[in-house]
């Protein structure tokens, strides 16, 4: 069958089981849009900047545990990709992008609208092509999917030359991959299983820091019988929520920079430390020095680069994190900890009695509307988070039950990430609920495609959390830099406004005895929904570790004291 | 590159084979660069295998570097294989052409020396000699380090190019095509 490069695209993302790509077209990837006509069991998110169209495709697989597509054309369409690859890069997000390249004849030209895309896409990419030759494509397009997806995912770019769209070859679609130099998956090393096993038996202060790894591995189930078999308390990294419901007995919350109190404790005075599917990131362990110091380390991991890139451990389990899991699992004797428990118990409730929301305020304060917001949900929804204040309150007050619940840039940290990752998931799941819990900063970063949730007529509700202030960075300059407030003041537009521009309903709470009301209204309403919170400014997220000190060396929650009437309380 | 050698440091050299497609050498070197490895010399070139390149490079780091810069190698598709072969038997050369100033009085001389460190003089000029060496690295070292009396004008080395000793081991092209189902 003789197809041209154009249509050899779209019969490979078939193949691969895609059903709906992100993007915007221009010049370099028209005769793909061209070609786009010819099959209506694609679906295209018309996007309204391109970064929007690679945090969608993002969000969309973190939702679907499948590939996400996005497709840009040439030069600044493809580097405004980079921000969205980057950030899927670090959460190890499986997404294929496809761009379009000026003709071969032109490469290396500066022909208009060229871009070494390639080059400049390579360190935030797991591998990258680009296409010169019609008669590679094929084979070039079965191998980015199968590198997104196998092994540890990651994104993967596939630059396709005009004039390679435009020629034709015969098509076959290789069910076979030569790929000598990638082989993702390795046997697992029973003696060290033995090992690990052993240190587990004799544990008498475990724990357990369960991370991405334990979703994408699709080993929820292992987890959550290891904890329970060998009753092992266990903390999670931001994207480890979910891995393990909340609510079990055993679970303890985020641990790290702004984990609660006695999840950094329980860090420091463990005995034996079960890290699965997590990377040691700085944000996790503080000082690395002094980070888990009483314990042996036990690591589970699929990618022997990050076994001992930060932290040593002990033993390693290099390998898929469900199998690993398992061999543990038939080692390791059942076992009570109640005086550890115990322990990590009083922390906790040490921990509860300095809570924000035991304080009888009047003030309307983010983690309320989080709160409330699972309350107002049953948890029974998505939620994307931005990045800053909000997505550590999200953290810390949402109650996260089920893997694939929250989305959020965890590596990469990157503002605007909420809003195109909620379409995506929502196009991901169409019958769930979805937030995107957004600050009033992070939110103008991608706030254009709200004309894209309009356009594609997604119920997805919107909670800005606006502090009229880049939040986060204003709590660092208050602690840090002597309250000196250079550039995070803001001056907003009115977003309730803004969303009846755009033909989006909407309301603003300005007080707490709004909130569950708005929050019902917003959850009832048949199609897509924004809240603008006007929240008490100067609220800070506790507890916090500063950067660069010892998880153990917090800074704790002060103690609330509500002043006399009309007198701000200390927050 | 960059980064400070830390004490516990020393030359590493390492061998990786790579599939001969466009970028490649691209990709490894911004991975140097990108995760601050600290490397002293590089070559590639061929290797036995058609489509396959062999690199062999020095690096100057602690094994924990070291350790990661042929784990993040192996990360990149087209790196096929990574070799550390520091503590192996190993036959470690590379070739210098160093250009030396003589004159009526020290060719003589600096012919003795490049006797005695069978290297070889491949071009003669008036007032100048261009001496070819191959060998070890120290021994290239010290025989510059001689010639520099005269002094060297001009020279280009070209870093080391390795091969363990013994039996032959595996090439990097061992591993079988997988098959997966679509
Ligand atoms: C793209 C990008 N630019 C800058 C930053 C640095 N940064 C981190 S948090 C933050 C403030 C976010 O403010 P806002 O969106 O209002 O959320 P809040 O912290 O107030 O909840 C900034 C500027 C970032 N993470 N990402």
């Amino acid at each position: 069958m003789k197809l041209t490069g154009a249509q050899i695209i779209w019969e490979a993302l078939l193949r691969e089981g895609v059903d709906v790509v992100f993007g915007m077209p221009g010049g370099a990837i028209l005769p793909a849009y061209d070609a786009l006509a010819q099959y209506p069991q694609i679906h295209h998110v018309l996007v309204r900047h391109e970064q929007g169209a690679a945090h969608m495709a993002d969000g969309y697989a973190r939702v679907a545990d499948k590939v996400g597509v996005c497709i840009a054309t040439s030069g600044p369409a493809a580097t405004n990709l980079v921000t969205g690859l980057a950030t899927a890069m670090m959460d190890s997000v499986p997404v294929v992008a496809i761009t379009g390249q000026v003709p071969t004849s032109l490469l290396g030209n500066d022909a208009f609208q060229e871009t070494d895309v390639t080059g400049v896409t390579q360190p935030v990419t797991k591998h990258n092509y680009l296409v010169t030759d019609v008669n590679d494509l094929a084979q070039v397009m079965r191998e980015a999917f199968y590198i997104a997806r196998e092994g540890r995912p990651g994104p993967v770019l596939v630059d396709i030359c005009k004039d390679v769209q435009i020629a034709s070859t015969d098509f076959v679609y290789p069910d076979e991959v030569s790929l000598p130099g990638y082989n993702p998956w390795h046997g697992l090393d029973m003696d060290a299983v033995e090992e690990a096993a052993a240190l587990i038996n004799k544990a008498r202060r475990p724990l357990i820091i369960a991370g991405h790894g334990v979703m994408m591995g699709r080993a929820v189930n292992e987890l959550r019988e290891l904890v329970e078999k060998a009753e092992i308390p266990v903390t999670n990294t931001l994207l480890g929520l979910g891995s393990i419901p909340e609510t079990h007995p055993l679970a303890l919350g985020m641990c790290g920079m702004h984990g609660e109190a006695h999840t950094n404790l329980a860090i420091q005075e463990c005995d034996v430390l079960i890290a699965v599917g997590m990377r040691f990131d700085d944000r996790v362990t503080g000082k690395l020095d002094e980070f888990a110091p009483k314990a042996k380390i036990i690591h589970l991991e699929l990618d022997p680069a990050e076994v001992g890139k930060n932290v040593k451990p002990d033993v390693a389990l290099i390998g898929d994190c469900k199998e690993s899991l398992q061999a543990l699992l038939s080692k390791v004797e059942p076992a009570r900890h109640l005086e550890w428990i115990q322990q990590i118990n009083e922390w906790r409730s040490e921990g509860e009695e300095r809570d924000i929301l035991r304080a009888e305020l009047d003030e309307l304060i983010p983690p309320y509307v989080m709160r409330q917001l699972w309350h107002s949900t049953k948890g029974e929804c998505i939620v994307a988070t931005d990045v800053g204040q909000h997505q550590m309150w999200e953290a810390q007050y949402f109650i996260h039950e089920r893997p694939r619940q929250l989305l959020t840039s965890g590596g990469l940290g990157t503002m605007g990430y909420a809003l195109p990752a909620a379409i995506g998931a929502q196009m991901a799941a169409p019958d769930s609920l979805v937030w995107a819990v957004v600050g009033d900063g992070g939110f103008q970063m991608t706030i254009q495609e709200m004309a894209t949730v309009m356009q594609e007529n997604l119920p997805i509700k919107i909670a800005i959390i606006n502090n009229g202030f880049l939040g986060m960075v204003r709590q660092w300059q208050q602690l840090f830099y002597e309250k000196r407030y250079t550039g995070t003041p803001m001056l907003n537009p009115d977003f309730v406004k803004l969303a009846d521009a755009y033909g989006m309903a909407a309301r603003t709470v300005k007080r707490k005895d709004e909130v569950a009301d708005a929050l019902a209204e917003a959850n009832a309403y048949d199609g897509p929904f924004l809240i603008d919170f006007q929240v008490e400014e100067e609220v800070n997220v506790y507890p916090m570790v500063a950067p660069g000190a010892a998880v153990g060396d917090l800074i704790r929650r002060p103690q609330i004291v509500q002043g006399p009437s009309g007198v701000k309380p200390a927050w | 590159m960059s980064a400070d050698a830390s004490p516990t440091s020393h030359k590493h050299t390492l061998v990786a084979w790579l599939e001969d497609k466009p970028g490649v050498l691209n990709r490894v070197v911004g991975l140097f660069r990108r995760r601050n490895f600290n490397i002293e010399s590089l070559t590639v070139g061929h290797s036995e295998t058609p489509g396959i390149s062999r690199l062999t490079f020095v690096v100057d780091g602690d094994d924990h570097m070291v350790e990661q810069a042929v784990k993040q190698l192996y990360k990149l598709v087209n790196v096929t294989r990574v070799e550390n072969i520091t503590n192996k038997r190993a036959i470690k050369r590379e070739l210098a052409l160093i250009r030396v100033k003589v004159d009526a009085q020290t060719r003589a001389e600096v012919m003795q020396i490049v006797d005695i460190y069978r290297a070889q003089i491949v071009d003669v000029s008036m007032d100048s000699v261009v001496i070819q060496a191959v060998g070890a690295e120290e021994r290239v070292d010290s025989l510059i380090e001689l010639l520099d009396n005269y002094p060297i004008l001009e020279m280009v080395r070209t870093g080391a190019v390795a091969m363990t000793r013994g039996h032959a081991g595996r090439n990097g092209n061992g591993s079988a095509k997988r098959k997966v189902s679509l």
